[in-house]
């Protein structure tokens, strides 16, 4: 008798039991520990934390390890983990001008007040295979400076005094929660931006480059690209102020994009934004760009049709945790489906053949 | 798994679940917005109808999983695992037995009975959605019950084809008013909604939405009067337990591409081949 | 019963599941009864306060209707649930008698884009003899059920309610068709 479909539970558990030998790999070669994970391979660390909305290294880095490296997967992980936890409460909103900086680069100016720091980035690396890293071998130490000890103002709030660029007023509105709320179009920009922080980097990226290439082409020159540490304040009611709970890495992009005016706006630069967990910069630059393309409306242009402008294309495709799912979703059984297909597609053959 | 909540969602996710299902069996037909969570298994899997399961299972509750009709199908399987470690329900095989029936593209062969709650796995809520792929646009449509792009569909089908030509997730009107994606269920299932004395849950995780059907709910295959709706199968027995009413797997039997055709619901079959 | 720390669900999972099974049974089959219970401060009955357990949290505005709307009861509701107490025209969920809640309305009824976005009413009553025979979705033909009174329905938009009188709830979704007996 046909039983293809029983064994449906034995299954399942080999394939569990053989995907956790092929995670571990040669037994002969040593495990990987999560914290070198976490110390060495910080930036799948940083995009684990940011696409999983979830500031936390080390379980990031077990997620990293658990996934086999499946960046995707660990990301999933983490936001399925993340949604069992309970709420305690928001902080206030971090203050990225007082950040301690690693690194802080402007393309607009040459030089200004907190200079430029070039931090630990790849830009000039030449990108030649160093085969002493095959080799173990300690790292000379880094030269060290004084760190600054003030606060590094944002380079976009000189071109503010000037006037040249669009005013950012604080909004004290409490912005609407993704993880909390089903998303409702028109999204607002704190929604917009919260979707793009949490999406996926490439999917980001190839939208903020598609703006490049023409598709809502927006000018954008790279502001301010920061990285570096911010506290965390949480508010406590009963005790009537807020207290220091934690440091967090964070990326900052503001980018300054040519404006000659729209029916609405006199000309002067206006903006995009991007902000990340960890290091994250191709993220932080690539969100800013979307983030202004996104703006469209707003600012009195034009819709030109371009993926990058539209925002309910943008929000409801971003999601790399939603997109792969559904994607993946096709390996399961449809033969239900199929056969209805299946008969459909014989009968209107017979019809087309008879006719 | 000490570690989570029983029917693993937290309370406060299950209240707000809770609501939706409320306003959504209130509202027939239409699609309640709920902020559906990031659950242990991958969006388009099924996650929907887990959260509506989670939500509406109590601690004496005799559940069912079914994907394609089975049982044992791997993704069953999986969830029917997954709430017996959260919710250590009891679980059967026997769609008489069952008090909640989650169920991914099939409506079971044995009648439901009253008090019985079918769960569905949804992975496109939107009826409309492939004739406008705007979430904004297709809801001001059901605001406005503005289907006409629906009937011009259909009735191009018929220009082109002679007949409807979509075979699953055949969609429905409910009450005269909404007009309802049943969920990927062969056409075949469509009729067994109407009337139903179960009550009838639909989960759409990755989409957010939550629709239901109470029972005894007035819901129409959409047709036209000189080409009635058809609810079809492969007109064939089944080659296992012999039922010539039940919906029909098709089966590649050796390398000539010999068919075989069985039941798709295997509980139904083995009940049938066993009296 | 003046203890507000006391009657909430001692444990909340199961209890709060087996309720919500009876609200969403009584939902999906207008007019039929269900026991529900939990201990709230007078005028609160039982059913009502299982309701209000069950429902609704610090992200759902909760209307306290005439002599329902007293310190003990909000504090009672801010202990176990944080549901935040509004006016009328803010609630999600409103409880009263059914005069106090007159005139109706005040409350949400949705929009055409969001019909879901309406009140829920639990009204305090004395279950009696049947008033209004019952028709529509979730029921097989027609029930005989004590109804308090009509209320405004354009369908999809409408009220949804929720009828408790001791330890017993019923419900009448905005589809449920009236005719007095």
């Amino acid at each position: 008798m046909y039983v293809a479909v029983k064994g449906g539970e034995r299954a399942i558990d080999n394939a569990h039991a053989w995907l956790a030998e092929e995670r571990r790999g040669d037994p002969a070669i040593p495990d990987l520990t999560v914290p070198q994970i976490r110390e060495q391979m910080t930036l799948a660390v940083n995009r684990v934390m940011a696409e999983g909305s979830l500031h936390d290294p080390d379980l990031a880095a077990l997620a990293i390890k658990q996934a086999r490296g499946d960046l995707i997967e660990a990301i999933f992980l983490i936001r399925a983990y993340r949604t069992t936890l309970p709420r305690f409460g928001a902080s206030a909103p971090v203050d990225t001008g007082a950040m301690t900086v690693s690194r802080r680069i402007s393309a607009t100016f040459k030089d200004a007040p907190g200079g430029q720091i070039l931090g630990p980035t790849f830009d000039y690396t030449h990108r030649l295979l160093d085969f002493a890293l095959m080799a173990e071998g300690e790292v000379p130490a880094a030269p060290q400076a004084e760190a600054n000890a003030q606060d590094t103002p944002h380079i976009l709030s000189f071109l503010d005094q000037d006037g040249l660029i669009e005013r950012a007023l604080p909004d004290d509105t409490p912005p609407r929660d993704l993880t909390r709320e089903p998303l409702e179009l028109p999204a607002d920009r704190a929604l917009r931006l919260q979707s793009l922080t949490r999406g996926d980097e490439g999917f980001v990226l190839g939208l903020a480059y598609s703006t490049q290439r023409g598709y809502g082409r927006n000018h954008a020159f790279v502001g301010e690209l920061r990285i570096g540490t911010v506290e965390v304040e949480l508010n406590i009611p009963e005790l009537g102020f807020s207290v220091e709970i934690g440091e967090i890495e964070l990326t900052e992009c503001e980018t300054v994009n040519q404006f000659t005016g729209s029916k609405t706006e006199p000309p002067q630069f206006t903006r995009g934004y991007g902000l990340t967990f960890g290091q994250c910069e191709r993220k932080a630059i690539s969100m800013a760009l979307v983030d202004r393309a996104l703006r469209w409306q707003e600012l009195g242009e034009d819709f030109v049709g371009a993926p990058a402008q539209d925002e309910e294309f943008v929000l409801s495709h971003c999601d790399n945790i939603q997109a792969t799912g559904f994607l993946e979703h096709i390996k399961l059984p449809h033969y239900v489906d199929f056969q209805a297909e299946l008969e459909l597609i014989r009968r209107l053959r017979t019809a087309a053949m008879e006719g | 798994m000490d570690d989570y909540n029983f029917a693993y969602l937290d309370e406060d996710t299950k209240r707000m679940i809770r609501r939706a299902l409320l306003k959504a069996v209130a509202i027939p037909g239409y699609q309640v917005p709920f902020s559906s969570r990031e659950m242990p298994m991958p969006y388009g899997w099924g996650t929907g109808g887990v959260q509506v399961t989670a939500a509406c299972l109590k601690p004496d509750d005799t559940l069912k999983v079914i994907d394609q009709g089975a049982d044992d199908t791997t993704n069953a399987v999986s969830i029917r695992k997954f709430f017996q470690r959260t919710a250590e329900v009891a679980v059967t095989e026997r769609t008489q037995d069952a008090t909640i029936i989650q169920t991914r593209h099939r409506i079971p062969e044995a009648p439901l009975q009253p008090g019985q709650i079918m769960v569905f796995q949804v992975p496109i809520p939107e009826p409309l959605r492939f004739l406008e792929p705007r979430e904004t646009e297709t809801r001001r449509m059901h605001a406005l019950e503005d289907y006409g792009l629906m009937q011009v569909k259909l009735y191009e089908d018929i220009a082109r084809h002679g007949e409807i030509a979509t075979a699953y997730a055949y969609p429905v009107k409910v009450e005269d008013r909404y007009v309802m994606d049943p969920s990927p269920i062969p056409k075949f299932d469509n009729p067994k909604m109407n009337d139903s004395p179960a009550l009838m849950l639909f989960g759409a995780g990755r989409e957010q939405r939550i629709y239901a059907l109470p029972p005894h709910t007035k819901v129409e295959s959409l047709d036209f009067e000189d080409f009635p709706f058809v609810a079809g199968k492969a007109d064939h027995p089944c080659a296992i337990c012999g039922s010539t009413e039940s919906y029909l797997d098709e089966i590649i039997t050796d390398d000539a591409g010999s068919r075989m055709f069985v039941c798709s619901d295997t509980s139904y079959c083995q009940e049938r081949s066993v009296q | 019963m003046d203890d507000i720390f006391a009657g909430g669900f001692t444990d909340a999972p199961r209890q709060s599941a087996d309720a919500f099974r009876a609200a969403l049974e009584a939902m999906a089959r207008p007019g039929t009864r269900h026991a529900l219970q939990a201990q709230a401060p007078a005028p609160l009955s039982p059913a009502a306060a299982a309701l209000i357990l069950t429902l609704t949290d610090t992200g759902t505005p909760l209307h306290l209707a005439g002599a329902h709307d007293t310190d003990a009861v909000r504090r009672w509701i801010g202990f176990h649930t944080g549901a935040p107490i509004c006016p009328a025209a803010e609630a999600q969920f409103a409880i009263g008698t059914w005069d106090a809640l007159h005139p109706l309305d005040r409350f949400a009824m949705g929009d055409a884009e969001y019909p879901d976005r309406s009140a829920t009413l639990i009204v305090e009553m004395a279950f009696g003899r049947p008033t209004h025979r019952l028709t529509g979705p979730g029921i097989d033909g027609h029930l005989d059920a004590h109804i308090p009174g009509d209320r405004p329905v354009a369908f999809p938009l409408g009220l949804d309610l929720f009828l408790t009188s001791g330890g017993e709830m019923s419900a009448l979704p905005r589809t449920t068709r009236l005719e007095a007996l």
